[in-house]
């Protein structure tokens, strides 16, 4: 490596744990470490700890009540619990599961299993921007419909979707829904109670908590059938002991997020709005995937023709700056990302696609960086390419 | 993921570029499965006496086209024909197996390029007769 400096740009895929957050957690991994469950005095104290992550957790989002928080493994378990236990719950009363094109695979797959199980299910499409088509849903929402699950903003392309247009449309009939907001949780202000959503998947390591842990805001009076059977903790809903150091790391994480936000949210959707504009200006043939203002703060993916995005990933990593391609080579079923090509681009566009998400932990010197290398790395792979125009070459 | 001489080709491929009086050019794969490329190669006594590729893809497809091309060169037709895509990646110390067949295709390209050349020569052939 001809240098040693590093520059994460990858903060979707981790993120580190805030310092303040394993402060938090340690005193019970080593000395309060009660079950929550047990009536004697370390049991209650891990008790209180879980109570007051659950306040946090659930003031972050502005839920109506602390019980509506349901404590997971994570995002995925979120997901899969509200989308299994929505359906599985409401199937007398109909088996239609509406969802959009621009999901992340713990909301795809569960509902794909659900149609091995007698369940219907219907992508809607998206524009080219990424923003869903309300239109089709309102098309596609029929009395059979018992769940919508929508993503709150993907993380491929960014854009942030009209979650309140899509509640009030939903909630003219009997469906439910769903928002996977794990992305966006802890980095925009989101209030359950206003967007009118039922349930919301909210991880932790996307707000600097630590990973495996995540939560299910169920709205008060909905009732979910559990995935995960035991002792029932929880209300049932969710057995097993609660994992609480990371529980209150998590709460802590969700303290921080919501008191820091203003801040955090300025200073990335600046460097955001820097570092689109340097990738973009430079060189022809570059185009920004997703929506240009309506986005994640932190989330910048551009696209380059006639390169593949592998090549600009490592050609990246050779100079130590880590990023997400959403290209077939960099995924494990060699195809190019099914958001991607849901907004409308070809599959060898989508190939080219390299995501930036930044942290809290970026400063402009990284950008500036980022920006400084692109042009020589797209200009060598453009010239090794034979997709290459004739005049963009020397 | 990549071995050293996997990022040692794609750092520093070597015989980028094209041929623009190639005896024989071969193209394989599809820009919509994310790899394309095209070898070309010069032909003298029988031998590969210079040989370029152009590749759109991963940094396996970029390290397998630069390899193939370093095993070809100053090779017998016949000696080329023999490289297999499974020589070529022992020679990168390896591939991930997801890449061997869809970014290995370098080899492919080359004999493509041969076989290009052995026509012409018969077109040639025909035209003298």
């Amino acid at each position: 490596m001809s240098t040693t400096k590093r520059v994460n740009m990858d903060y979707a895929a981790g993120k580190p744990v805030d310092p303040r957050a394993i402060e938090a957690m340690l005193p019970y991994t080593k000395t309060s470490y009660g079950n929550p469950s047990s009536l004697h005095f370390a049991g209650q104290e891990a008790k209180r700890a879980f109570d007051e992550a659950r306040i946090k957790v659930a003031e972050l989002i502005n839920a109506e009540k602390v019980e509506s928080i349901i404590f997971t493994s994570g995002a995925t378990e979120s997901n899969n619990l509200a989308i299994k236990g929505i359906a599985n719950r409401n199937k007398e009363s109909g088996t239609k599961i509406i969802t959009s094109s621009v999901e992340h695979m713990s909301v795809v797959n569960p509902i794909k299993f659900l149609t091995t199980k007698g369940f219907q299910s219907v992508f809607l499409p998206v524009d080219k921007l990424g923003s869903l088509d309300v239109g089709s849903l309102e098309k596609e929402l029929d009395d059979k419909t018992t769940l919508v699950s929508i993503v709150y903003a993907n993380g491929e392309i960014g854009t942030i979707e009209p979650i309140k247009e899509i509640s009030k449309i939903v909630h003219t009939k009997n469906a439910f829904l769903h928002v996977d907001a794990t992305l966006a949780a802890g980095h925009v202000p989101i209030d359950v109670k206003d967007l009118g959503v039922d349930l919301m998947t909210v991880s932790s390591n996307d707000m600097y908590g630590p990973k495996g842990v995540g939560a299910l805001y169920v709205k008060e009076g909905i009732r979910i059938e559990p995935q995960i059977h035991g002792g029932g903790q929880q209300k049932g809903i969710r057995s097993g002991t609660e994992n609480i150091p990371s529980i209150v790391a998590f709460g802590k994480a969700a303290e921080i997020a919501k008191a820091e936000m203003q801040l955090n949210l300025e200073k990335l959707t600046k460097l955001r709005e820097r570092l689109i504009e340097g990738l973009l200006k430079p060189l022809p043939y570059t185009f920004l995937n997703g929506h240009t203002t309506n986005r994640l703060p932190d989330n910048a993916s551009v696209r380059y023709s006639f390169v593949e995005g592998e090549s600009i990933l490592l050609s990246l990593e050779i100079n130590g700056v880590s990023v997400s391609s959403g290209s077939a080579c960099a995924s494990k079923t060699l195809e190019p990302s099914h958001v991607l090509l849901a907004t409308g681009l070809k599959h060898e566009e989508a190939h080219g696609s390299i995501m930036f998400s930044l942290g809290r932990e970026n400063n402009l010197e990284d950008v500036e960086y980022v920006i400084g290398l692109m042009p020589n790395i797209i200009n060598q792979l453009r010239a090794m390419s034979p997709l290459t125009p004739k005049e963009l070459k020397k | 993921m990549y071995s050293d001489k996997v990022m040692q080709h794609f750092k520093s491929p070597q015989n980028t570029g094209e041929i623009l009086d190639a005896d024989g050019v071969g193209t394989v794969g599809n820009p919509v499965c994310g790899d394309l490329m095209t070898m070309y190669i010069k032909v003298k006594d029988d031998r590969i006496a210079d040989i370029k590729f152009k590749t759109f893809g991963c940094g396996a497809a970029i390290a397998t086209s630069s390899m193939t091309t370093e095993m070809a060169k100053g090779k017998t037709l016949e000696e080329a024909m023999k490289i297999t895509r499974g020589d070529v990646a022992t020679s990168l110390g390896g591939l991930p197996p997801v890449k061997m067949h869809c970014s290995n295709l370098a080899s492919d390209a080359l004999h493509a390029a041969i076989k290009d050349y052995y026509k012409k020569q018969e077109t040639s052939a025909e035209v003298k007769k």
